[in-house]
């Protein structure tokens, strides 16, 4: 089933276009992994995915019902957050904030959904644990529980692996394999980890860095 | 001593200080939270610089109610800011700075040419340092300073997890499709208003004092948002009441004595947090 079909896109800022015209179909389940040199325009391709980058060229159609509050993004993480007074259940919670419109306080049912989301993901037990005293992949574990609070369909990562250990890479990769296989959430995920990011993934986006790239499926 | 103080709290202009000084300490302690962990504390401090700017042409003009001005001017240079501080290139604290002290040059400056006060320098000195002004409240200042910080705070309840999300992750919230923006300009205009409202309190220059001193005590002792929060809030109602309470006792300029209780509690919660942590 499509969900995200990218049409002649082209991308980049103040008008300037760094890449396309990208033709992309991304269809529900699949695991896309996106590699490129550094300043390639991976970040700028997913922030116009996301709607936080204006389209300069073509179009990005969202099929079956998909809207544009149903993709999970997990960001780059940002120097000043980690030391960011907050519990786990805060961080987590705070991804249904899409949902409760008029409604200004979190109800038991989201509640109840933020602590599966975060068993699921194996942080339980940390809940009231402070952001900033956790292990790097336990960070970015917890963004992820986030991301899927505020959508069950697509997730976007952007390197969630960058400055974790093997073993914590290893276990975030597991994580996100099991949503892709389990619960056939739909993965776009950046990652400069050729070797085993390109393991898990169906799909690959690889930006040549001259405006150019090459897609290949598995 | 307890006999002079009943002495003192029954007039009226001494419970108008203190009401207004625990409404408006406390919205400055839950804004301080947002302000510190957004790293907005400089356009704080700058802001009350452009009020003092504002406030002495309010003087010039012999304006009964300074505030009418101050508030709208202050709020208009806020939004300015804050939108500008997003994408915020190299200068923009330069820019901030030259605002900064070009206001206050200009306020001084004007009132020594216009204003027909026989006492400028106490006027100049008040309003720096508040010196005696909050116990000189009109009851008008009272209707604005307890109105505005009930708005304050109760936009503060009402949007508490939307500001939480924008402040901890501005591209996640804009990304799940918050409106970043609305929140951001919301924060401008709440900044603005405290920061206006507290200027009676403790004057244009400790202003910075009574955001950042709860928030950063109230950090020191817990880690998570909604205790900050809190605890900040708490904190800054403290301060500010005691303060105020020791000024009259005796008679030491209102504001200083608050920020100097902001400081001692500060020192007394990072020992606390220190021995907890051991
Ligand atoms: N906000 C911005 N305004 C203007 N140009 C930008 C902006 N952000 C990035 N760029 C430029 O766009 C190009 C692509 O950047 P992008 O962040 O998409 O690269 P990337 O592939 O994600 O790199 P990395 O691997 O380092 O994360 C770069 O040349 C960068 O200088
Ligand atoms: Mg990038």
């Amino acid at each position: 089933m499509e969900q995200i079909i990218c049409k002649n896109l082209e991308i980049g800022y103040d008008r300037k276009v760094i890449m396309g015209p990208l033709n992309i179909i991304i269809n529900e389940g699949d695991y896309w992994c996106i590699t490129g040199a550094n300043g390639a325009g991976k970040t700028t391709f997913i922030k116009t995915l996301l709607n936080l980058t204006p389209i300069i060229g073509g179009a990005i159609n969202l099929q079956n019902e998909l809207k544009q509050i149903d993709i999970g993004y997990l960001p780059q993480q940002k120097p000043y957050q980690k030391n960011f007074p907050a519990s786990v259940e805060e961080i987590v919670r705070s991804g249904f904030l899409n949902k409760i419109n008029i409604r200004f306080y979190y109800n038991h049912h989201e509640k109840e959904l933020a602590k599966t989301t975060i068993t699921k993901l194996g942080i339980a037990g940390l809940e009231k644990r402070a952001y900033g005293s956790l292990s790097g992949g336990q960070q970015q574990r917890v963004l992820l529980a986030r991301a899927l609070c505020a959508s069950s369909k697509v997730i976007i990562l952007d390197e969630p692996i960058a400055g974790l250990d093997p073993v914590a890479t290893q276990e975030m990769y597991s994580v996100i394999r099991k949503l892709n296989q389990e619960e056939n959430i739909t993965i776009i995920m950046i990652s400069h980890d050729i070797l085993h990011a390109t393991a898990d993934a169906k799909q690959m986006l690889h930006f040549d860095g001259n405006g150019k790239y090459t897609i290949t499926h598995k | 001593m307890f006999e002079l103080l009943k002495y003192y709290l029954s007039f009226s202009f001494v419970q108008y200080a203190l009401i207004v000084g625990v409404l408006v300490s406390l919205c400055s302690g839950l804004l301080g939270v947002i302000l510190v962990l957004k790293r907005f504390a400089y356009i704080g401090d700058g802001l009350s610089h452009v009020a003092f700017g504002v406030m002495s042409v309010a003087m010039c003009l012999n304006m009964v109610d300074n505030m009418l001005l101050t508030i709208p001017v202050t709020i208009i240079v806020a939004i300015l800011l804050i939108k500008d501080g997003s994408n915020r290139k190299l200068t923009g604290d330069t820019a901030l700075a030259m605002l900064s002290v070009g206001s206050m040059a200009f306020g001084y400056l004007i009132i020594n040419v216009f204003a027909t006060s026989s006492n400028i320098a106490g006027d100049v000195c008040s309003a720096l340092f508040g010196a005696t002004s909050i116990l000189t409240l009109s009851s008008q200042d009272v209707k604005i300073s307890v109105a505005m910080s009930l708005i304050v705070i109760c936009i503060f309840i009402i949007y508490y997890n939307k500001i939480f999300t924008v402040t901890f992750d501005e591209t996640f919230a804009k990304a799940t499709g918050i409106k970043t923006d609305k929140y951001n300009l919301l924060i401008a205009v709440i900044t603005a208003i405290v920061i206006v409202i507290a200027m009676n309190l403790v004057g244009a220059l400790l202003v910075s004092a009574l955001i950042i001193f709860p928030a950063v005590s109230a950090m020191t002792l817990f880690h998570q948002f909604n205790y900050v929060v809190i605890l900040s809030g708490c904190l800054s109602i403290f301060n500010s009441a005691a303060g105020i309470i020791i000024s009259i006792l005796f008679s030491t300029p209102v504001g200083a004595t608050i920020v100097m209780t902001s400081v001692a509690t500060f020192f007394i919660l990072k020992i606390l947090s220190l021995l907890i942590k051991r």
